[in-house]
């Protein structure tokens, strides 16, 4: 019985052996592959995460050139920017829907996330746009643009040919890929944000000492 | 007038500068604009509107791009994200 069962085993195992010789054959063959890609330097480099901090810092820097200073502020401060609809479309109707009848409405633009419109005077939620800017070059292996590149992008196009964008993107109901509480959280704490921005806009100057008089032009 | 792409990785990048005014710079910068869209890119240009607003304009054409701009801005064009 003994000698039955070890039998078997070495059969079984020389066939697992057959079987698997040219899985492991192909899995050595593509290390070897890589190994001498890395080699040569050629191919796809891997992720890089200073690579990456110093885009998003670029990305930054343009993102800031190129909107307004409360957008700016904005997005530093809560990170995400409000961009009010409707107003690159010279005919007059309403982008997202056609029952607003003239009622303003906004978008929330985050990086790498939908679009967001809704009803400021409400907090209404109306819908999500998914969209994406892919760059196919993938010049590292990724098609993904740094955060703030995304940001810019979307505020762009929505600024200049929002219906464009719109149609160009899938819609859904709220809450499909940003959970709508977070969604109400940032709506207030955008209230809150701009209220406080209000408040120290209308704030008189604080005195600093010798600060008082006209600055000498010759110091 | 410059151009820049945003590109992974990068931020943007410098991928053609010239002046509108002098004709071979003119000619590349058409050149290098149509090429840009042939690749699927959005062109963007940043404006200032009569209220001092800081806006965006899409370019289609090298003939849109307003006079006196400084900087056309591409980025890959949209499409539907997450289903």
């Amino acid at each position: 019985m003994t000698v039955a069962l070890c039998a078997t085993a070495i059969v079984v195992l020389a066939l697992l052996w057959e079987v698997s010789l040219p899985w492991l054959d192909r899995k050595l063959e593509i290390r070897r592959a890589n190994r001498a890609r890395r080699a040569d330097g050629v191919g796809v480099p891997g992720y890089d995460p200073g690579r990456e901090r110093r885009a998003e810092q670029r990305a930054r820097e343009l993102l800031k050139s190129c909107v307004n200073e409360e957008e700016w502020a904005m997005y530093r401060d809560l990170g995400f920017i409000r961009v009010w609809g409707g107003e690159s479309d010279g005919t007059g109707e309403d982008v997202v829907a056609r029952d607003l009848r003239g009622v303003p409405y906004a978008y929330l633009v985050y990086p790498h996330r939908p679009i967001v419109a809704y009803l400021p005077q409400t907090g209404r939620l109306l819908n999500e746009y998914c969209v994406e800017f892919p760059d196919e070059s993938r010049p590292y292996g990724s098609a993904r643009l740094p955060d703030s590149d995304d940001v810019l992008a979307k505020w762009m196009a929505l600024k200049g040919d929002e219906r464009r964008l719109i149609t160009e993107a899938n819609m859904h109901l709220p809450g499909r890929q940003i959970d709508p509480k977070m969604l109400q959280r940032d709506i207030w704490r955008l209230g809150r944000w701009e209220r406080e921005r209000l408040e120290r806009e209308r704030r008189p100057p604080a005195q600093t000492p010798g600060a008082a008089g006209p600055a000498d032009p010759t110091a | 007038m410059k151009f820049l792409r945003m590109r992974p990785g990068y931020g943007e990048q410098l991928i053609a500068e010239g002046d509108v005014e002098v004709a071979d710079d003119q000619e590349r910068l058409v050149e290098e604009f149509r090429r840009q869209l042939d690749q699927g890119m959005w062109a963007a240009v940043p404006v200032i509107s009569e209220s001092g607003r800081r806006e965006a304009e899409m370019v289609r054409a090298f003939e849109d791009i307003p006079r006196m701009t400084d900087r056309v801005i591409f980025f890959p064009r949209a499409a539907g994200g997450a289903r």
